[in-house]
């Protein structure tokens, strides 16, 4: 095989693993957008913020340290622990949940009836809210997370590619990060298992339900904030399951919150209500815009990857904007 | 579920009954009381110092002119509206107001008057809603899928084929209730309502809409019920004739005030009826 075939290859299979890395994003927001008609716009901070909590807990940071300290003049940092990976990841989860149940008891239940507009202004406080929660409990500063993943390029399917090319010429080997390929398979795993549990067990249904029609949904005896506690518990963990996968590959810092931005184009491409649709959109995109670049960016000067998914977005915003598998809107005049 | 469903099961279609809600109150005995129930939004009166009760096992129709409160009533009764001032006593428990997941949990399921289904679903998934609160199991089993929550809800659309049977809508089990004539939708919504396997049935222009066939479709289904089951039945309905055909009695609302109540006959002769129908001023 040609190295130049190979290298088209590789960059699809980068672009695939980069869209999957985007499609967990996006997956959070189909979740809660489906269930209750919110835009959560603190959707990266809350993966922001479970990656943050994780990385606490499994490092036996104090919470509050800085304040703490601040306030009793104490000089408390670490609880000397170090939690495995897994208990880190239980114990993130319930935080996520009693995350979920605050919020709900705190903000949602005042805003019942309210228009979506009023609500997702509401979710753009909770993303302020949690950015500066997050800071507060566990300091700005970047960490690294490791949770046991594996990372790096794959130096097997190095070698196996490299046998794929004559003998003599310059290649040297396809790159795969092995910590892409989890979270190709975690995503797949995550679809299935959240496809399963809404279509066939009776909260899923009842989840449906009250996307489609609340009063309807109070009738036949479904208590809509007890669904709203499920949707953001299930929400505040995809955000974690993201949290972990973009932790481990660039680091817990702040900036981790845009990946929601990334996340943009993937959710107009796809539909905001399929999660199907939040899978192949990210896959697109991933794809779309590492083609883009390796084959478009040295003749317009680079940097196409930072662009190409809004140009996309707007594309798809002008001729189907209902995305590829949204519902499509149809208004009776 | 899409779990297969045995046909032996299904013969026995004569024996099914809807009993989840059993309470001891004999036939005939008072099941729901609303005693001086009084709502206003804002300044506005829909219901003022109304007291009627509904007695187990009849068909117990609420009518007036549009506007007279009669789906306030039955909001007030479902608990989706709280009343200012008055009690409701069901099943012999007196309280100021219902809460709507309380009463669907107590055995009181409704319709609407202009259907509230859930339009992405299939007809299936739309009736197995109705059994949501007859289901126990837990987030923790269901999240798991296999096992007991998957048994149990296997369970559970069993008793739905029942009513899919009961209903005659086989051949639409799994067509989105979207994308179904209005006649079927309305037909779908009482199967979501007998889900529940109610103790009250509330009925909110169960034949609006309808033309003559699907009228009579509707009326059968409704004495069917009542007749079957045994389920008490409370009714607003505009088509007179359905009305005096099949209620046992009648409560007639006109701007928020009763103005009769008694069997079909009675009402009908009520002077105070006859005016509000007719539109006599009310200050002659």
């Amino acid at each position: 095989m040609s190295p130049v075939v190979l290298n088209l290859i590789e960059t699809i299979l980068n672009g695939l693993m980069a869209g999957v890395m985007y499609s967990l994003v996006a997956l959070g927001f189909v979740l809660i957008f489906k269930a209750s008609g919110i835009f959560n716009f603190a959707q990266g901070v809350m993966a922001l913020f479970a990656a943050l909590t994780l990385v606490g807990l499994q490092t036996g940071q104090v919470p509050f340290a800085h304040l703490i300290n601040a306030v009793l003049g104490t000089n408390l940092h670490s609880f000397g622990w170090t939690l495995p990976a897994f208990a880190a990841v239980i114990g993130t989860l319930l935080v996520m949940v009693l995350f979920a149940y605050l919020f709900e008891a705190l903000v949602l239940k005042h805003l019942v009836n309210q228009e979506p507009i009023i609500l997702f202004m509401a979710t753009i406080g909770l993303a302020y809210f949690l950015e500066g929660f997050g800071d507060l409990m566990w300091g700005s500063d970047v960490k690294t997370m490791d949770v046991g993943i594996p990372s790096g390029g794959s130096f097997w399917w190095e070698d196996v590619t490299l046998g794929w090319v004559a003998e003599g010429s310059d290649y040297y080997g396809m790159y795969i990060d092995r910590l892409d390929v989890v979270a190709a398979v975690v995503a797949v795993v995550l679809v299935i298992v959240l496809t399963i549990f809404s279509q066939y067990t009776r909260m899923g249904r009842a989840l449906r339900a009250v996307a489609d029609d609340h009063q309807a949904a109070l009738s036949v005896g479904i208590s809509l904030r007890t669904i709203w506690v499920v949707v953001w518990s299930i929400a505040g963990f995809v955000a974690l399951v993201a949290g972990i996968m973009w932790g481990s590959k660039s680091g817990v810092q702040f900036s981790l919150s845009l990946i929601a931005l990334k996340a943009l184009p993937v959710l107009i491409l796809g539909g905001f209500t399929s999660i199907p649709g939040a899978i192949v959109g990210g896959l697109i995109i991933g794809v779309g815009e590492k083609l883009a670049e390796i084959y478009v960016g040295p003749m317009v000067g680079g940097a196409v990857e930072n662009w190409f998914a809004y140009v996309v977005a707007l594309a798809f915003l002008l001729f189907r904007p209902q995305g590829l598998f949204g519902e499509r809107i149809i208004e009776r005049v | 579920m899409n779990a297969p469903v045995d046909s032996k099961s299904l013969r026995a279609a004569e024996q099914f009954q809807l009993s989840a809600h059993q309470d001891d109150i004999a036939k005939g005995d008072v099941l729901l009381k609303v005693e001086n129930v009084s709502l206003s939004f804002g300044g506005v009166k829909a219901i003022s110092d109304i007291s009627f009760d509904v007695r187990k096992g009849e068909i117990r129709a609420i009518i007036g002119p549009n506007g007279a409160g009669k789906t306030s009533m039955l909001n007030v009764i479902n608990g989706f509206y709280h009343p200012q001032i008055g009690t409701i006593t069901y099943r012999g428990q007196p309280r100021h107001a219902m809460r709507s997941t309380e009463a669907a949990r107590q055995g009181i399921s409704r319709t609407f008057q202009n259907i509230a289904l859930f339009k992405g679903m299939s007809t299936l998934d739309n009736i197995m809603t109705g059994r949501i609160t007859l289901q126990k199991r837990n987030v923790f089993w269901q999240a798991l899928w296999h096992g007991p929550a998957m048994r149990e809800d296997i369970e559970h659309r069993r008793a739905v084929e029942h009513i899919i049977d009961f209903l005659e809508i086989q051949a639409i089990r799994h067509t989105p209730v979207g994308r179904l004539p209005y006649g079927l939708q309305k037909r779908v919504e009482l199967g979501r309502a007998l889900a529940a396997e109610p103790a009250l049935l509330l009925l909110d222009e169960p034949m609006a809409g309808m033309n003559l066939e699907e009228k009579e479709d509707m009326s059968r289904f409704i004495l069917d019920v009542n007749d079957q089951f045994g389920t008490t039945i409370a009714l607003i309905e505009h088509d007179m004739g359905v009305v005096m055909d099949i209620s046992d009695r009648v409560v007639v609302l006109d701007y928020g005030r009763k103005i009769g109540d008694g069997t079909p006959d009675e009402v009908s002769k009520n002077q105070d009826v006859i005016d509000a129908y007719l539109g006599v001023p009310h200050d002659e």
